[in-house]
């Protein structure tokens, strides 16, 4: 039976990433994208990556989506000049060779992968213990890797500087995204008003329940990053301008802490990002609770765009 | 009880992926949205029916999230189309 | 005990699956976009119900049966006001959906 459901799995979402990218109208093809991200929980959840499931679940299901829902509807004015003007036949054939090649590396690269898999799961396993999380995923991505993680946070911030730069010169400083309207239905109103509150409690609840099971600050913030911007969406509550100076120490705030807990470590226990003896856990729930209001206001104004407007709302 | 639970998460996956059809054949992204709609809700079901039958607690976190999540995109699907339309929400703000 | 309530699983995931099974009919059968919601708000949200129903007892905690009676309640709210929404803006401006 699992074999069936699996088999179908894999069929389904081979067809979506096919009709994702032959779809000639992009709202189309973003649909079929926001589907094959729920899917892809699904599989994550069968190959028992539930942590990662549940980061596809958030990203795949939320942000995403949103982001390319904006994406397709503004280049839906574009849209017919772009189809009118065909590639030369040359040029098709040279992309097609291209993607052929990329296609194939990848299958060789994949397929010569030594089996069994090298691991370091059985260390990390057995070193678990000094780090007093309970879920490996944490101890790996916040100990054993934490350079990795806090490097991580630093790109999200320089993503979302690349977006700013995409402003033009007057609205710089100014607030992110179009002025949104309040739904005239009150519809979207009343969820935006209902939902947030819970989505803030199973929020936190994952992020809290990220070191000892599957879970963790970075789902945790996108939960929080969709509910900020439900709300905005409703028009409830405006974007903050981005020359305010509590939003750019707040984006700042996680990275920072981090660094900081890295240089204690330094100093401590002999290696910058070790944690001295006794006090792991509590120095990875410090590093957990500064980056995820951060990663949230980070992964929220990256959704919004580059600023379009003034100070003024 | 596992097999029969499993087989029930791929009984409503199928039935659910069937109405991807209406991804295909639109004719409206209205009716593209309900059927992703559909296979958010259907998917739901299958990770708890799934995670049910292998025991796994955190199964249900990640439905947690789907559900929250649930209409996140039909939301901002039919907002972005309003906004595309300016002159059709104002028609809809006089009514 | 146990049996009973296995028969209780099997009865109320097998009527959820029912609904699953009458949404997509509905949402490839009906004629036009608005009954095609109707159809699917309906039998998706009373097909999730009743397979977290029939899935209440299978759970080892009351926190885990009530979380899964969350998940369907977070669910009948969006995806209710999602139909609600979809349906009433497209009325009101007057396209075609």
């Amino acid at each position: 039976m699992i074999e069936i459901l699996n088999f179908g799995l894999a069929a389904l979402i081979l067809g979506l990433a096919v009709w994702a990218v032959v779809a000639r109208e992009a709202p189309a093809a973003v649909v079929g994208f926001i589907v094959y991200g729920l899917l892809l929980t699904l599989v994550w959840l069968q190959l028992q990556g539930i942590d990662v499931a549940l980061t596809e679940a958030a990203i795949g299901g939320g942000l995403t989506g949103v982001l390319l829902i904006n994406a397709a509807v503004r280049l839906r004015s574009t849209e017919s000049t772009a189809r009118a003007q065909r590639p030369s036949a040359s040029t098709r054939w040279l992309a097609a060779a291209l993607s052929a090649t990329v296609t194939g590396a990848l299958a060789i690269c994949v397929l010569a992968l030594p089996e069994p898999a090298p691991t370091l799961a059985p260390e990390v396993l057995a070193n678990i213990a000094v780090t007093e999380v309970g879920n490996p995923i944490t101890a790996v991505l916040l100990a054993f890797r934490a350079m990795d993680t806090l490097l991580e946070a630093i790109v999200l911030l320089f993503a979302l500087i690349g977006v700013w730069s995409l402003a033009p010169d007057r609205a710089w400083g100014g607030r992110p995204g179009l002025l949104q309207q309040a739904d005239p239905n009150g519809m979207l109103d009343y969820v935006a008003r209902v939902l947030p509150p819970i989505g803030i409690v199973a929020g936190i609840y994952i992020f809290w329940i990220g070191a000892d099971y599957p879970g963790g600050k970075f789902q945790g913030a996108t939960l929080l990053a969709a509910m900020w911007l439900l709300v905005m969406m409703a028009g409830l509550a405006d974007a903050p301008p981005i020359s305010r100076s509590w939003l750019r120490w707040l984006l700042v705030a996680g990275p920072l802490a981090f660094i900081a807990v890295g240089v204690v470590g330094a100093v401590t226990a002999g290696a910058f990002l070790s944690y001295p003896h006794g006090f792991a856990k509590t120095l990875i729930l410090v590093i957990e609770f500064a980056l995820m209001p951060t990663l949230t206001l980070i992964l929220g104004l990256i959704l919004l765009g580059a600023p379009l407007r003034g100070e003024a709302a | 009880m596992a097999e029969f639970l499993v087989g029930a998460a791929a009984f409503i996956l199928g039935m659910v992926a069937l109405g991807l059809v209406r991804l295909l054949r639109g004719p409206g992204d209205a009716d593209r949205i309900m059927s992703a709609q559909l296979l958010g809700t259907g998917g739901i079901a299958a990770v708890l029916l799934l995670g049910t039958a292998t025991g796994e607690r955190a199964t249900l976190d990640v439905a947690l999230t789907l559900a929250l999540l649930a209409a996140f995109a039909a939301f901002a699907f039919v907002k972005a189309k309003l906004a595309q339309t300016p002159g059709e929400s104002r028609a809809a703000d006089s009514q | 005990m146990k049996l009973f309530l296995d028969l209780w699983t099997v009865v109320a995931v097998v009527a959820g699956a029912f609904f699953f099974f009458a949404g997509t009919v509905g949402l490839l059968r009906f004629p036009d976009s608005l009954t095609r919601l109707h159809a699917l708000s309906k039998a998706d949200n009373l097909g999730l119900g009743l397979v977290v129903l029939g899935l209440l007892p299978q759970v080892d905690s009351v926190s885990a049966g009530l979380k899964l009676v969350g998940i369907w309640l977070l669910v009948l709210l969006s995806g209710a006001t999602a139909a609600q929404w979809i349906a009433r803006t497209f009325r009101q401006s007057g396209t075609d959906p």
